[in-house]
């Protein structure tokens, strides 16, 4: 690459990056002076150095698209491009939100099915699709969670049971819930352990959610007790859906004894992460929680689709109706499978992971020794006894050309390497990453310097993330731009 | 809600066995292979820990379609939408027709960019961090505000994330917002405030004092029915209370109007849409979020830095990570993870391409256009201006009768109009006109109007 | 080396005591090593009221937040500024120019409850062990 440069370093006085139209109506008088702004900073570039400049930006950049990519907990399968192309569509991008219902049947159309499919495959009663995110969709499910147990007038439950191997977004949707949280303990097999949640289930306790599979790839055989606990003592089960793509076609949450589980169609569902978004996180709820939804849903009566809220609405959630360019994405996905193509994904998905413990074995501790769903937790505590930490191994595996795992999560695997490889990876893939494991675990032993100082080859070194957070600079100046 | 009948589930040779799935890459031979290596007979073995009895659901989904197929389905079902590239659009109210650039979706539409995640991994996410350190930069530049983040989901949900940014900084629990601040925004404001449990307390316009024990004032400029607060003695009580001020501004419009780093606010957000990103039916927006350097430990959301590298050369990485949730938990800023990047990267091109001069020209069309409009409306009979305050792109009309019927008329004439405001003002009608709408757009606009 | 004047904690705290009821705080080093990078140090204001063993503060390296809690009962008396300012003295003098908090305290007797620097070189080594496993 070049030398480093910022866009003020390709500003000159004078230059644009493309057209735009000349003034067609006489102008106006001018508001007051004092609403007017003096200055604009903005850098003044041609379109040729702009698209140069933002090429080479994304040259540095790894994606699905660059190689494997078996980020835990993630879900970076491969996204088909035909779904771009589909997304384009003017009839599909081009629409306002307040245009009339008339004029956007087709749209009101796609999200109808959509919360049918996913209300199907999730084995709920209804779909909302207004969550923008999976953590705004936890958000909503922790919101009507709050609002079922008062419109009961039950308002003693103020607390949300969670297990230690949860997201982070998880107690911190709660805390933006006015709700506290407790943690309820994983046993020796990793799964939820009962006696804690005996202990803890009490009339305080408004839900339990789970992650399910969980954030360490394991299912817990013990759903229907644990289920069955939770209601009899008047809570609700919450599901955080991040791992779905484990049970596509296999089982459905709302058979679990689920009440709510919170979907993230970016992951499962095969639209692009975008860099930390766009996602989308439907919520899908049984009969009890229908009332409670975030507003609009899309109904159906005779052909016609309308907007409508429900009667006990948690209300709005955002600007509009969710993200609708991300749900056009997964609609197409997801209506390209039938129910004997998912429950294919899902058992590619899994055998992928099972393949990838087991070759694995042997050079990493494996903490959970059991069968796993859609993606595996290893910890680096061999290595890390030799004075090889977890993030050197993730930055070896950079100058072998592939992404890491998700590192040092969820919390209670020290040294943690979640890996999550997706269906949509060969074995050819698998195995490539597998023996550059393998070659990085023999380093670790031989020469750990190498570890140590990697990356080696990547356009930039390992960054001193400490001085970026104690020299804070956050934004170039307008004084950095040229005369 | 629910279905009233579902599809037979389809007959399952239809596809499988004789084509493989384009999604899964695997022969039946690298399954054996690979179940051997594990050491099981079968792919179901993999499932034992599902119980049996939740095994083998039922799916009732309609039968697969290829790319072929579903592309034509796709294809109908979009035109059978109403597409603004088609219509003279006159509606606006939080999401905005403007001209978009095609560097704009040429630069996002890399799949280097696209197909990344979060840029844990910083080495090899330069392209993302450094284009965040960019978009921040900009979006500094274009508030005026010291530090941005790196965007949020949309204009409402960033409002509601500043409101609770404010209870923490000031320890209070009261939000104050102004009633002319758009529905919608304050909708959402009193979902968040009710999950957290903060009061919300809705302020007239003009209101001669300002609560003290309230944490926040949050106003809009211009405001939702188009024009501009006389905002700055009310700033100053708010300040003087102790509260810090919220203002959701027009990203456009600070092209040519003052920006709200010079008018003493603390926290400036802002529907990011119009800065290059289509209207897609409501959504991928972007949340704008900026605000005073002495409250960035407080901020919502993704920050990114600057630092070097073990060679001292310059790079970036996110920073202040131990706000967010995936390290502060329950304790976390707030709990978004997941936003709108590529969006981010959209608005930091748009800023870029237009430049200087061009988002100052690009918002002096939409001021002059809308006055040309808002002109010419008001001389037609039984139709009359509301609000004789300065404005930019949205302004409300009186109309002579429904705007409901109205809209009926224009949309046979292929124009979308303005948005029903009727439960607010009397037949009222709520105006936009940018860059996108031609002279012609608007003399047939007004020419439909006089006719009825 | 842990100072053998000085008290310690279970949560990897040392407490020096000065003299007419005072006491300087601090991160052991074990605690310094096991963060990394200290970033930014949440200290309590001059004159709270702290008690022993609860939170009363905050330390942050690039990953991780840890809680501070008082060694002792009493009242702040005085931060260490050069500390907030530069918080990698932490690190790099975690027993001298890196100390947090000095505090008065309200009942000496509660030093009892803390380990000695043999007690605690102990304490650190079982620790430092059960890490490496």
């Amino acid at each position: 690459m070049k030398r480093h440069y910022l866009l003020p370093d390709i500003s000159q006085a004078g230059r644009i990056g493309c057209s735009l139209p000349h003034l067609d109506v006489p102008s106006s008088e001018l508001p007051p002076e004092e609403l007017l702004r003096q200055e604009l900073g903005l850098p003044e570039v041609s379109e040729v150095d702009l698209v140069r400049y933002f090429t080479a930006l994304s040259k540095l950049n790894y994606g699905v698209d660059t190689g494997f990519y078996p980020l835990g907990s993630c879900t970076m399968k491969y996204n088909p491009k035909w779904h771009e192309d589909v997304a384009k569509l003017p009839g599909l991008t081009a629409l306002h939100p307040y245009q009339s219902e008339q004029s956007v049947q087709g749209a009101l159309q796609l999200m109808y099915r959509l919360q049918e499919y996913l209300a199907e495959i999730t084995g709920m009663n209804a779909t909302s699709l207004v969550p923008v995110a999976g953590a705004h969709g936890e958000l909503a499910g922790l919101l009507m969670v709050k609002a079922y147990h008062q419109a009961r007038g039950d308002k003693a439950r103020k607390k949300i049971l969670l297990t230690d191997s949860s997201h982070g977004t998880n107690p911190a949707s709660a805390a933006m819930c006015g709700l506290e949280t407790g943690v309820v303990a994983s046993d020796a097999r990793g799964d939820l352990d009962l006696k804690s949640l005996e202990s803890m289930m009490n009339e305080e306790v408004a839900a339990l959610t789970l992650t399910m599979p969980s954030t360490l790839g394991l299912f817990d055989p013990k759903i229907a007790e644990i289920s069955q606990l939770v209601h009899e003592r008047g809570g609700l089960l919450g599901g955080d859906g991040a791992n779905l793509n484990a049970l596509l076609g296999q089982t459905k949450f709302g058979e679990l004894g689920f009440d709510y589980v919170q979907l993230n169609l970016h992951k499962t569902f095969s639209t692009p992460h975008g860099g930390g978004g766009p996602g989308s996180g439907p919520v899908c709820v049984k009969e009890n929680l229908i009332d409670f939804l975030p507003t609009p849903l899309v109904t159906e009566d005779n052909g016609r689709y309308s907007f409508m809220s429900p009667p006990k609405s948690i209300g709005k959630m955002a600007d509009f109706y969710g993200n609708f360019g991300v749900m056009v994405k997964a609609y197409a996905y997801l209506r390209s499978l039938g129910p004997e193509e998912l429950k294919r994904i899902s058992e590619d998905a899994v055998l992928n992971a099972n393949y990838v413990k087991e070759k694995l074995k042997p050079h990493y501790f494996l903490p959970y020794d059991r069968t796993c769903m859609h993606e595996v937790v290893f910890s680096g505590k061999k290595q890390k006894a030799k004075g090889v930490a977890t993030v050197d191994i993730a930055k070896r595996l950079l100058d072998y050309g592939l992404h890491p795992p998700t590192v040092y999560f969820p919390l209670i695997v020290s040294e943690a390497l979640m890996t999550e490889p997706t269906e949509t990876e060969s074995k050819e893939t698998l195995d490539n990453y597998i023996a550059a494991m393998i070659e990085i675990a023999r380093e670790a032993a031989e020469n750990p310097e190498v570890l140590r100082n990697a990356p080696h080859n990547t356009p930039v070194r390992r960054l001193d993330e400490a001085r970026a957070f104690r020299q804070l600079d956050l934004r170039w100046e307008i004084d950095h731009q040229k005369k | 809600m629910r279905p009233k009948h579902r599809q037979k589930a389809h007959n399952r040779e239809r596809m499988t066995g004789t084509m493989p799935l384009p999604y899964l890459p695997h022969t039946e031979a690298d399954r054996s292979a690979m179940l051997r290596e594990i050491g099981v007979s079968s792919i179901e073995e993999l499932f034992h820990d599902i119980p049996e009895r939740f095994r083998n659901a039922e799916f009732s989904l309609p039968p697969p379609l290829s790319e072929l197929e579903l592309k034509k389905e796709l294809r109908q079902l979009a035109a059978s939408n109403s597409n603004l590239d088609d219509y003279a659009c006159f509606l606006g109210a939080g999401s905005y027709r403007h001209f978009i650039p095609s560097t704009v979706e040429h630069i996002i539409g890399r799949s280097e960019f696209s197909t990344a995640y979060t840029p844990y991994q910083a080495e090899v996410s330069q392209g993302t961090l450094q284009s965040v350190y960019e978009y921040q930069s900009l979006i500094c530049q274009l508030t005026g505000m010291e530090v941005s983040n790196a965007g949020m989901y949309d204009g409402s949900t960033s409002a509601a994330e500043a409101a609770m940014m404010a209870c923490s900084v000031t320890n209070r629990s009261k939000v104050a917002v102004l009633a002319t601040v758009n529905p919608t925004y304050r909708d959402v404001l009193d979902t968040y405030c009710r999950g957290k449990n903060l009061p919300l307390v809705t302020l007239e316009s003009g209101s001669e004092s300002f609560p003290s024990d309230c944490a926040c004032l949050i106003f809009q400029q211009p405001n939702f029915l188009g024009y501009f607060e006389q905002i700055e003695a009310y700033v100053q009580k708010a300040h003087d209370v102790g509260a810090l001020v919220i203002a959701i501004v027009e990203p456009i419009s600070l092209g040519m109007f003052r920006p709200p780093g010079d008018y003493e606010v603390d926290i400036a957000v802002a529907e990011g849409q119009p800065l290059g990103i289509p209207m897609s039916f409501g959504g991928p927006h972007l949340g704008i979020f900026a605000c005073r350097k002495e409250y960035v430990r407080r901020m919502p959301g993704r920050i990114v830095g600057r630092t070097v590298d073990a060679d001292g050369n310059p790079g970036y990485v996110m920073t202040l990570v131990t706000r967010e949730q995936y390290i502060r938990r329950g304790r976390a800023t707030s709990n978004i993870c997941t936003s709108e990047a590529l969006m981010a990267l959209a608005a930091a091109v748009y800023l870029a391409t237009l430049g200087k001069r061009g988002l100052k020209h690009v918002a002096e069309l939409c001021y002059h256009k809308a006055h040309y409009a808002a002109q010419a409306i008001d001389k037609l009979k039984g139709y009359s201006l509301v609000f004789p305050q300065p404005f930019f792109k949205e302004f409300v009309i009186r109309c002579p009768v429904p705007p409901s019927q109205i809209n009926q008329v224009l949309l046979k004439r292929k124009i979308i109009g303005g948005l029903d405001i009727s439960h607010l003002i009397d037949n009222g009608m709520l105006l936009c006109v940018t860059e996108a709408n031609t002279k012609r757009d608007i003399d047939i606009l007004v020419e439909t109007l006089g006719s009825l | 080396m842990n100072p053998k004047a000085y008290k310690y904690t279970k949560d990897h705290e040392w407490l020096c005591p000065e003299g007419d009821n005072k006491g300087k705080m601090g991160l052991a080093n074990y605690a310094q090593t096991q963060l990394g990078d200290i970033v930014f140090l949440d200290l309590p204001a001059p004159g709270t009221q702290v008690e022993q063993f609860k939170k009363m503060g905050e330390v942050e390296s690039v990953k991780a937040v840890s809680d501070l809690f008082s060694p002792a009962s009493g009242k702040v008396a005085e931060i260490n500024q050069k500390a907030v300012d530069e918080p990698k003295l932490v690190n790099e003098d975690p027993y001298d120019a890196g100390w947090l908090v000095r505090l008065e305290l309200s009942s000496p007797s509660e030093l009892d409850a803390l380990m000695s620097s043999d007690e605690y070189d102990k304490y650190e080594a079982e620790a430092s062990a059960e890490g490496a496993q």
